[in-house]
């Protein structure tokens, strides 16, 4: 009885009609217990079993050129040793990950990363929910004050990087002006808070506007009456967002979750670049950019690789845990 | 449970739009009262700013013995019944009862007491686990009204809450909205723009056009002594019947067709006259009878209806099954049946109230009669 209730949302699961719960209908396939009712339903006979395929096969030749050839040369080059000048390389076994594993330096970065993935996602998603929240309840003007908001995304990556590290430039920077104010000489590049702060702060502001308009847009999906029903039940405005919106608003956080983390570990290296290249050492940096520097700056494209592996095995152990986890408690309309 | 007054209440809308003009309505203890009209009548407005829902531009609401202009919705003692159920989707059906209470600090067991009597009322008892997209659409509207069940508020609001019924659904909804009201004896405000609902459900019902109240009275008042053209043709299914006619020296004068009033004419001059479908019979033998050119049947099963005219002007009979009908048609017109509107203003003119003489006891006579 339970089952076949539980199912039946479930098969429904794509068809909903609000953006959110169609947009992140795809992830489900990976939620176990939901995906075999859901297939079933849609499924379409072809005349040539062959047919399927070759509709598949674009696809399946971009994800393979591009996401499993080079992986399986990361893991192949992994366990070589590679002459820095390229006069061929020597099979090492798992001396590169021993070696990388037992670095202190390596778990230093490790440990500043998950400190700085952690912060990035939790202040781009908050602040652009909190901006979100605002921009839902103005109702002269959103138009012009949603613009302002979502400019930034608007404008190519590594201009608004750009833009984002003049805020922090030793001469013109508007906020080592301001911290000036209260005493705090920032130094980007040099001190290695300044430096980490500057990261996480530019990191976040970048991200918050892509955010903003998923949270937006989820928050606008909510029917009206179900907001003017909890307004009549609950009269804590507070109690009445933790209860009623934010649960509503769940697919949309969780999607937006799993992209943060990613951007966080990954997308966050033209702004990492653009604060620690060509400065002295003793930088903060993440996973990412280690891996860059091994490998094309010491040339170590072994340990490099090794690097990389551990970095997709890190990745896919979160993903699995947030599918598993989270979303969970994630309910899909 | 309590009474409520709306005195005087206006909404205005930016740009100077008044959705509601000046709508008072004295609702009693336990009354239930409709609001019917047309879309954009203003009636859901009017609720909604009861509800909180919407603020109030001028005038003043009170329930029981508080005013409630500036109380937030949820301090307003009332509950409110959506038109698209607006259930929490995801609470299980026994939370979405429960959260309204909850957030009053209802203790646990009295929260499980009036949930499981809500429940059992509306015989939704076996989904109280479930999630509202698992219900059909009338078991969802069942945990709608449970939802303002166990609140027990002072009142009710409904906002058009059959409508995304089907029909059979809606009619056996309506039954146990009516029976439920009654049992709980709660005040209860409906918004419709069904007038069939609105005659079956009201005790009172309020007939509102372009943000005005056109009439307040019992279904059956407003049914028999509609107080303007308006009400005449929004209330009634088929729509009373208006022609133009002249009465002259206390005659009806429609087109070729002398008719005597018997000296309870309402003024002299042009008059709209309104005529139910129901009133107009087919002429006996020998009887003075008009010529009904038939235009085209409605069978309805326990009722025909006929559509035609009498000298061009469109009228509508209905008539037993059981009558044979051939070609055009002799009728006539229940004289004490008629009714007559200014053509001007549209609003009723009471028969013999302009006759000085015979004013009163044409009057009372008149009102028996209906």
């Amino acid at each position: 009885m339970t089952t076949a209730t539980d199912l039946l949302p479930a098969a429904r699961g794509g068809t909903g009609t609000r953006t959110g719960g169609r947009r992140f209908g795809a992830f489900r396939l990976f939620g176990g217990q939901s995906s075999g009712g859901e297939s079933a339903a849609k499924r379409v006979q072809f005349a040539s079993p062959f047919l399927p395929y070759l509709f598949l096969a674009p696809q399946l030749a971009i994800i393979f050129i591009f996401f499993y050839w080079p992986s399986v040369q990361a893991i192949q080059s992994s366990f070589y040793l590679e002459d820095p000048f390229g006069f061929g390389s020597t099979f090492v076994g798992m001396t590169n990950y021993t070696d990388v594993l037992k670095s202190g330096e390596y778990l230093g970065i490790a440990r500043f990363t998950a400190v700085f993935t952690a912060l990035v996602t939790f202040f781009a998603l908050s602040i652009g929910l909190l901006l979100a929240v605002k921009a839902d309840g103005v109702i002269r003007g959103n138009a012009a004050y949603k613009t302002l908001l979502i400019w930034v995304y608007a404008i190519a990556p590594p201009v608004a990087g750009l833009i984002g590290m003049m805020f922090f430039d030793q001469h013109i920077g508007p906020i080592v002006e301001l911290a000036r104010w209260f005493g705090w000489d920032i130094k980007v590049g040099l001190n290695y808070f300044d430096t980490a702060f500057s990261m996480v702060v530019v990191s976040v502001w970048k991200q918050i506007p892509y955010n903003f308009i998923f949270f937006l847009s989820g928050l606008q999906g909510i029917p009206v009456s179900v907001r003017e029903a909890a307004a009549i039940d609950c009269s804590s405005g507070f109690r009445r967002f933790w209860t009623v919106i934010l649960p509503l608003l769940a697919p949309t956080a969780f999607f937006l979750l799993i992209i943060n983390v990613t951007y966080a570990l990954f997308d966050t290296f033209g702004a990492i670049d653009v604060m620690v290249k060509d400065k002295a050492a003793n930088n903060p940096i993440t996973l990412v950019y280690k891996v860059y520097m091994d490998g094309f700056r010491g040339n170590d494209l072994g340990g490099s690789s090794a690097q990389s592996v551990i970095l997709m095995l890190i990745v896919f152990v979160l993903t699995i845990f947030q599918f598993r986890f989270i979303e969970r408690r994630v309910h899909y309309n | 449970m309590a009474a409520i007054t709306i005195a005087e209440v206006s909404k205005i809308y930016h740009g100077n739009v008044e959705a509601v003009k000046s709508v008072s309505i004295d609702i009693e203890d336990g009354e239930f009262i409709v609001l019917v009209g047309p879309s954009g009548c203003g009636k859901s407005t009017l609720l909604r700013m009861v509800a909180g829902l919407e603020t109030i531009s001028k005038g003043t609401v009170t329930i029981g013995s508080r005013v409630i202009n500036d109380v937030d919705p949820a301090e307003r003692d009332i509950a409110m019944v959506f038109q698209n159920y607006a259930l929490y989707p995801h609470m299980t059906v026994y939370d979405n009862l429960a959260y309204g209470l909850k957030n009053r600090k209802t203790p646990k067991a009295e929260i499980d007491a009036r949930v499981a009597e809500a429940a059992r009322m509306l015989e939704i008892e076996p989904y109280l686990s479930r999630k509202p997209r698992a219900l059909s659409g009338g078991q969802r509207q069942r945990v709608a009204m449970g939802r303002a069940i166990v609140r027990k508020p002072a009142a009710f609001l409904f906002d058009e809450p059959l409508s995304n019924l089907d029909a059979k659904l809606r009619v056996s909804m309506r039954g146990e909205i009516k029976r439920l009201q009654k049992r709980l004896g709660t005040t209860s405000l409906y918004v419709t723009h069904d007038q069939l609902e609105a005659m079956t459900l009201a005790d009172r019902l309020v007939v509102l056009n372009g943000g005005r109240i056109e009439q307040i009275g019992r279904p059956l008042d407003v049914y028999h002594r509609p107080a303007s053209t308006f009400v005449a043709s929004f209330i009634g299914s088929p729509a009373m019947n208006l022609v133009k006619g002249q009465i002259e020296g206390g005659n009806l004068q429609i087109g070729l067709y002398r008719i005597e009033l018997g000296g309870r004419a309402p003024v002299e001059g042009p008059v709209t006259v309104g005529l139910r479908a129901e009133d107009l019979k087919l002429a006996g033998v020998g009887e003075d009878a008009m010529l009904f050119q038939v235009d085209y049947v409605e069978e309805l099963g326990a009722q025909r209806l006929v559509h035609g005219s009498i000298d061009g002007q469109a009228l509508t009979i209905a008539l037993s099954p059981e009558t044979p009908l051939s070609g055009d048609l002799a009728v006539t017109i229940a004289v004490d049946r008629l009714h007559f509107f200014s053509p001007e203003t549209g609003k009723r003119l009471e028969r013999g109230t302009s006759f000085a003489g015979d004013a009163p006891v044409e009057t009372h006579r008149l009102e028996t009669a209906s």
